[in-house]
C-alpha cells in the first residue's frame, strides 16, 4: 500500500505556484556530496513477520533477575493507578494546551504536577517539566548564566558523570566554561564535595555552584556550607536532587538553593535504557522570566471561575525564537502526569516509608558485603540508598555475575580510574533479603 | 496624543525617547508605544556599565498582550536604571515621559541626537 497525500497534478500545481521546476529543485541547497541517494530499506513485511522480528529483538534484552544497578535510575514499585492514568486517551493524546478553553484537564494536571515539585523541593515555581535530568541540569547552568550574565559554571565532580557530559554539550555552543570542583575520592576520604574545595574554585566569574544530592556515590552533601561558598562569590546554587531522597533530605529551599533540577524517573516511571524519562526543574518567584520551558498558571475567567493557561510565554521560543530563555528543551507532559500520579499515590507518608526503606536496605547491602569480608565501604561519610563499596577484582566478578543474572550495581572505575575495584550499589524498596542474599553469594562464589 | 508630547527630548522611529542632561541621556518609551503594547507588566532592564549601541536592542518589556524589544536611541554606557520599574513596571503606563524612565546613559556622541526626531516631527509619525 503506498500512501501519497497528494497526486501528481497536485504537486505540479504546486511547482508551478512557486516557480520550482521540479521536487529535485528544492532540495539544490544541500551539496550532492551529503545527499542521500539511495535509501537502503527492508523489504516490507507482513504482521505476523513483524511481530516475530520485534520478539526476535525483545528476547535480546537480558532482564536481570536481581539488580543493585542505580547511578540515576532507580527501580521503584509503580502503582497501576499510574499507567491507569497517563493510559487514558485524554492524556496520551493531548497536544500542548495552547488553548486553554479546550485543554483545562490536561492543564490542570501540568499545574498539579508543578505543586507538587514545589511542595517536594521547597521552591517556589517548578517547570512543566523537561526532557531528562540531564538537560534539566544543563538547563540550570545555562538559566543562572542569564541571571548572573556571567559565562562560568562550576560543577561537583560527584555529579553523575552522564550529566555532566549532557551540561559541556550544552555550554559549548554558547562558549560557557566549565570549572571542576574535585570532591574527596582519596582513600579514606568522604566522597563529598567540601565547601573549602568549593570555595577555592569559585571566582566572581562563575554564576553557579552545581552539587548533586545525594551525589552519585550516595553521599549526603553538606548543601547548606555549599550554599553559602556559592553565594560569598555571588554564584547562585543549583542543587540537583533525587526526588524521593527529600522524604527524607533537607528540601533545597531550606538550604538555599536557587535552582533545583532532578531526574524525575524515581517517581512511577519504569527504568529503562534510553527513558522516556522526565527532568524537573525549580527556583525562585524572582528568577522565573529566565526559567526554560513551558509554565502553568492558575487564573480566574471572565466569570471567576478557577482555571488554568501557559503563562509566561514571552520566554518561550514559540513567541521569540531568537530571544527565548530556550530553543533546546522540551517537556514530557506523560512522563511528568505518571509522576504527579505517583505522588498523589502513594503520598507524603508513602513517600517517607519508601525512602525509609530503600536507605535501610542499603545498610543491609553494606554490612551483609561487609560481615562476609568481601569488602568495604569506599567513603566514610553518610549514605543515602546507595554505597561505594570497593570488592577486589570487581569488573571480572561483576561481568561474571551479570551473566548469571545478578547487576552487581555500577562499577564506578568507567567514570573515575581512580576507583578501580569499587562498585557502586543501589537498594530500592524493592530490594529484598533474599536479593542482598543472592548478591552475597554471587560475590562469595567469583572470589 | 501630539499635544502632550514634551518637546524637552528627541524621539526615536522605534518609540523610545531621550532627554539630555549635560553628558547624560536619560531613556524611555513614549506613550504612543506605551498604549500601543497595553498594560505593562514586566521591563528587563540593561546591566550597570552595558555599552549601548545606537538603535540595536538593550532590554525587553512585556504587556499582558506582547513582548517587544527596547531600541537604544543613542549610544552609551549604562550609569542608572530604574529599579522602581522591577515592582511597578505599570509606571510606564502611567508617567512614561516622567517615573516611567527606563535607564541613564553617559552619552558618546551628542551627535547622535541630530539623527532623531523632534516631538512635531514624532507627533506625525504617530499621527499617520
Amino acid at each position: 500500500m503506498s500512501y501519497s497525500p497528494h497526486t501528481a497534478a497536485d504537486r505540479e500545481r504546486m511547482l508551478a505556484a512557486i516557480g520550482v521546476g521540479s521536487v529535485d529543485d528544492l532540495f539544490a541547497d544541500i551539496p550532492a556530496a551529503v545527499r542521500a541517494t539511495r535509501f537502503e530499506l527492508p523489504a516490507p513485511l507482513v504482521e505476523q513477520e513483524v511481530r516475530a522480528e520485534l520478539a526476535r529483538l525483545a528476547g535480546q534484552n537480558r532482564i536481570p533477575q536481581v539488580s543493585f544497578l542505580g547511578a540515576g535510575v532507580y527501580r521503584h514499585l509503580v502503582p497501576s493507578v499510574v499507567s491507569e492514568v497517563i493510559g487514558r486517551a485524554e492524556f496520551s493524546t493531548s497536544y500542548t494546551p495552547y488553548q486553554p478553553e479546550v485543554s483545562q484537564g490536561t492543564l490542570q494536571s501540568i499545574y498539579e504536577f508543578q505543586s507538587l515539585i514545589c511542595e517536594l523541593t521547597g521552591m517556589e515555581v517548578a517547570t512543566a517539566s523537561h526532557y531528562d535530568g540531564a538537560t534539566a541540569t544543563a538547563e540550570a547552568a545555562l538559566m543562572a548564566c542569564r541571571l548572573t550574565r556571567r559565562h562560568r559554571v562550576a560543577i561537583s565532580t560527584a555529579v553523575n558523570p552522564q550529566m555532566r557530559r549532557v551540561l559541556a554539550t550544552y555550554c559549548a555552543g554558547p562558549g560557557i566554561e566549565i570549572v571542576e570542583v574535585a570532591a574527596d575520592l582519596a582513600e579514606g576520604g568522604t566522597g563529598l564535595t567540601s565547601a573549602a574545595t568549593a570555595a577555592g574554585a569559585l571566582s566572581d566569574e562563575c554564576a553557579c555552584l552545581i552539587v548533586q544530592q545525594p551525589n552519585l556515590f550516595g553521599g549526603i552533601e553538606p548543601m547548606a556550607e555549599l550554599a553559602d561558598a556559592a553565594h560569598a562569590a555571588g554564584a547562585l546554587m543549583v542543587a540537583v536532587v533525587e526526588p524521593t531522597s527529600l522524604a527524607l533530605l533537607a528540601a533545597p529551599g531550606s538550604y538555599g538553593a536557587d535552582i533545583v533540577a532532578a531526574e524525575g524517573q524515581p517517581l512511577g516511571i519504569p527504568a529503562s535504557y534510553g527513558g522516556p524519562y522526565v527532568g524537573l526543574m525549580a527556583a525562585r518567584m524572582e528568577s522565573v522570566r529566565q526559567m526554560p520551558g513551558r509554565l502553568v498558571g492558575a487564573t480566574r475567567d471572565g466569570q471567576g471561575r478557577k482555571g488554568y493557561v501557559l503563562t509566561l510565554q514571552a520566554r518561550e521560543q514559540h513567541i521569540r525564537r531568537e530571544k527565548a530563555a530556550s530553543n533546546i528543551c522540551t517537556n514530557q507532559a506523560l512522563c511528568a502526569l505518571a509522576a504527579a500520579t505517583f505522588l498523589s499515590a502513594v503520598g507524603p507518608e508513602g513517600l517517607r516509608e519508601l525512602a525509609d526503606l530503600s536507605s535501610v536496605q542499603a545498610r543491609h547491602v553494606a554490612s551483609a558485603i561487609e560481615a562476609a569480608g568481601l569488602g568495604e565501604r569506599r567513603f566514610s561519610a553518610p549514605y543515602f540508598a546507595e554505597v561505594a563499596i570497593r570488592i577486589p577484582d570487581a569488573s571480572r566478578r561483576h561481568a561474571a555475575m551479570a551473566e548469571r543474572g545478578i547487576v552487581a550495581g555500577y562499577p564506578l572505575e568507567r567514570d573515575y580510574p581512580e576507583l578501580a575495584d569499587t562498585l557502586l550499589l543501589a537498594a530500592t524498596e524493592l530490594t529484598t533479603d533474599a536479593d542482598i542474599e543472592a548478591l552475597v553469594e554471587g560475590l562469595e562464589s567469583t572470589r | 496624543m501630539s499635544t502632550t508630547l514634551p518637546d524637552d527630548r528627541r524621539y526615536s522611529r522605534e518609540h523610545e525617547w531621550v532627554r539630555v542632561e549635560g553628558s547624560v541621556a536619560v531613556i524611555g518609551i513614549t506613550s504612543f508605544a506605551a498604549d500601543e503594547l497595553g498594560d505593562i507588566v514586566y521591563v528587563e532592564l540593561p546591566e550597570l556599565g552595558a555599552k549601548l549601541a545606537q538603535f540595536s536592542s538593550f532590554g525587553v518589556v512585556e504587556s499582558v498582550k506582547a513582548v517587544s524589544d527596547l531600541f537604544a536611541p543613542v549610544s552609551g554606557d549604562v550609569a542608572e536604571v530604574n529599579d522602581d520599574l522591577r515592582a511597578s513596571p505599570e509606571l510606564l503606563n502611567s508617567d512614561p515621559f516622567g517615573a516611567g524612565w527606563i535607564a541613564k546613559v553617559t552619552l558618546t556622541d551628542a551627535a547622535e541626537m541630530e539623527q532623531l526626531l523632534d516631538a512635531a516631527a514624532y507627533a506625525e509619525l504617530t499621527a499617520g
